[in-house]
């Protein structure tokens, strides 16, 4: 089986610390330490999963800047078998829909014959969720978006549970596919020692000895113009830092005093009773 | 005069309450762009959802119909939204981003090499200037970004049509006229085999235990509710005084509650009458699902929350001693 995981380099938005925000409310990007993807590591879980059930090949593929290397070199250590940085200056100011187009064009250059595409749900930078199903498009093959488990997959088809609005749905969808994968899926095993030993050196060839591919979009034959900044429908017009209107309060003693007072006002103006 | 459209979900023989709240916004971008409001909508039986459209503006309802539309699956629906699209033309459409909305837009955005804003918390129309060009009636798609730390507008102005999910709960929801009349287009789609590369098996729908939109009052817990035991006795004191439980998601992570119960960025979006706050924060991802309540009333140990920010009612105290003194006093006062 040979499996593709898309995964990203974000922002660790969820610490943001003191000195990232900028004087007029924007986020100092370098301050926010870079770390792989939370739902990546479930999708790769979720191909390595499938390694040890069926046996695969797993190619690991990333669009980023050269440092997102460090993203690959993790999924190295857990188990991935190739690993692809797409990286290029054309790509910088990319949308979702931008994304897409160099993933997909990756893909197709990279491993074609894949069977599965295995997804994060969304990226923590963005929060979208747009670029799986916007590659799924690109490829013209069907998508499994909020993929919980798999059930199993043979040569044709693969039989999975995803997550719907109020409950769960199983499906039954013919390869190739792409998931994309809910951080409910699993729990990421860690790295694992002996790859660690292994792939310690692994950085960009011509540096090292391979194992980590950087291509640019020539190499990946993707036009320029479906990428980057005039490849993006979507341009961001401002950004403000939350604000808070402050609102008239009232204090109330948090004594038997105070919460009757409380009460009689809230009933007086009928909003409990 | 290209319209403004909107994609209906349905759920339950209901149209779900996002697709009307969309609606309801959508009366107002067309008002304002001076054109017409439009509905897609794909599925089984939705001639009985046609008259509901139209009293909440439908100008036309686009009908795809049939049994392979439900329940709902990417392909067929991609195919007949392209379809109706190519019927309604739009300059915008707006989707709910529920787990359909999210799998389906970004599915047509990419068809149609257009923009798509996610989970949008508002909407407005407006100019928009960029290295010397100017764009004029734009839609403004503003959502949090960056972990809810910042705000972004976000424009689409030339690869058409504009495209957005909106979370639900954030519209207001006009008043119903059951008078209005409206067109039906129905459109039928040729056969295809991609239709049928998915198959659904098996579906296992689970009863929503909790109600946090139609609730008129909500007693939310946080962190500082300390234990699952605890949080007990918010359940009592929305039982006496009718309300429903919500909850951090910190609290919710600690496991004291569970996550339907969750309000804020990732939980449900909620505009209650008053909104009891007992032991949380304020963290901007919580304050975003509960700022519009009409009444907030807080009650935490540290002077400084920030959720004294937003609150309408301050209580500085412990939760432990405030909460039976409410049930107490509530039980004598309600006599
Ligand atoms: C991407 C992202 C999405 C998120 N989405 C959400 C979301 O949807 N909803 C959400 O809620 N959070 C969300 N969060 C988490 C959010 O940032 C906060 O961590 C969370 O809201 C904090 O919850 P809390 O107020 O219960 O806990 P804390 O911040 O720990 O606050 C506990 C409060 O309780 C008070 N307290 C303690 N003991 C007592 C007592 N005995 N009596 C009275 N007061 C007491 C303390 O003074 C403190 O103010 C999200 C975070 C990220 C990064
Ligand atoms: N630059 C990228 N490189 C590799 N994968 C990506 C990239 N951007 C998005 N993805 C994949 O698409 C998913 C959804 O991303 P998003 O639409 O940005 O929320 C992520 O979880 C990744 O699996």
């Amino acid at each position: 089986m040979r499996i593709v995981v898309l995964a990203k380099q974000v922002p660790d938005t969820k610490n943001v610390p003191e000195n990232a925000m900028k004087e007029d409310g924007t986020l100092n990007r370098q301050a926010l330490p870079a770390i792989f993807n939370p739902e990546d590591l479930n999708a790769l879980e979720m191909a390595l999963e499938l390694k040890d059930r069926y046996g695969a090949y797993i190619t690991v593929i990333s669009m980023g800047p050269p440092n997102a290397k460090e993203v690959l070199k993790d999924s190295l250590y857990r188990g991935a078998d190739k690993t692809v940085l797409i990286s290029d200056r054309k790509l910088a100011g990319s949308d979702t829909l931008a994304t897409s187009v160099a993933l997909a064009g990756a893909i197709k250059h990279v491993e074609p014959n894949f069977d599965l595409i295995i997804c994060g749900r969304q990226a923590i930078d963005g929060d979208t969720a747009q670029v799986g199903p916007q590659v799924a498009e690109k490829l013209n093959v069907p998508q499994i978006t909020y993929t919980l488990s798999i059930e199993e997959v043979d040569s044709k088809e693969v039989i999975c549970d995803r997550e719907i609005e109020n409950g769960v749905e199983k499906v039954k969808a013919t390869l190739p596919v792409l998931l994309t994968v809910t951080k409910e899926a699993n729990i990421p095993r860690p790295e694992n020692v002996k790859m660690m030993m292994k792939y310690k050196k692994a950085d960009i060839a011509p540096e090292s000895k391979i194992k980590i591919d950087m291509l640019s979009l020539d190499d990946i034959g993707v036009d320029a113009k479906y990428v980057g900044l005039n490849g993006s429908p979507t341009k961001v017009k401002n950004i403000e830092s939350v604000v808070i209107a402050k609102k008239e309060t009232k204090d109330y003693s948090p004594d038997e005093n105070g919460i009757k007072e409380l009460f009689n006002d809230l009933m007086e103006n009928h909003l409990v009773g | 005069m290209k319209s403004v459209l909107v994609y209906i979900e349905t759920d339950n023989d209901k149209i779900r309450s996002v697709s009307l709240e969309l609606l309801s916004k959508g009366n107002e971008l067309k008002e304002k762009l001076n054109t017409e409001l439009h509905a897609a909508i794909i599925g089984k039986d939705n001639d009985r959802f046609f008259k509901e459209l139209f009293a909440f503006g439908a100008d036309k309802v686009f009908s795809v119909k049939g049994d392979k539309y439900s329940p709902y699956r990417t392909i067929p629906h991609t195919r007949g939204m392209l379809e109706i699209i190519k019927k309604s033309d739009p300059q915008i459409i707006l989707y709910g981003a529920t787990n359909i909305g999210r799998d389906l837009a970004p599915r047509i955005a990419s068809t149609l090499r257009c923009g798509l804003t996610a989970d949008c918390t508002d909407l407005q129309i407006g100019d928009f200037e960029y290295m010397k060009k100017k764009w004029e009636n734009l839609l403004y798609q503003i959502r949090p970004a960056w972990g809810g730390n910042i705000i972004a507008t976000i424009v689409n102005p030339e690869m058409h049509p504009q495209m957005a999910t909106v979370r639900e709960g954030v519209m207001h929801l006009i008043e119903p006229d059951y008078s209005r009349k409206g067109e039906v287009v129905e459109l039928t789609l040729d056969e295809s085999p991609e239709d049928e590369k998915v198959k659904i098996l098996d579906r296992i729908l689970k009863e929503k235990t909790v109600d946090l939109k139609g609730a008129d009052i909500i007693v939310a817990g946080g962190a500082g509710v300390g234990s699952k035991g605890n949080f007990q006795k918010l359940f009592d004191f929305a039982k006496l005084i009718k309300a429903e439980v919500g909850a951090t998601r910190a609290a919710v992570d600690a496991g004291y509650i569970g996550k339907d119960h969750q309000i804020g960025q990732t939980g449900t979006v909620v505009k209650p009458k008053v909104y009891f706050a007992f032991g949380i924060s304020g963290a901007v991802q919580h304050r975003v699902g509960m700022e519009q309540s009409g009444t907030i009333i807080a009650v935490n140990t540290d002077p400084e929350a920030p959720i004294f920010d937003i609150a309408h009612v301050r209580i500085v105290g412990d939760l432990n001693e405030v909460l039976p003194m409410m049930i107490k006093m509530y039980k004598e006062l309600g006599k």
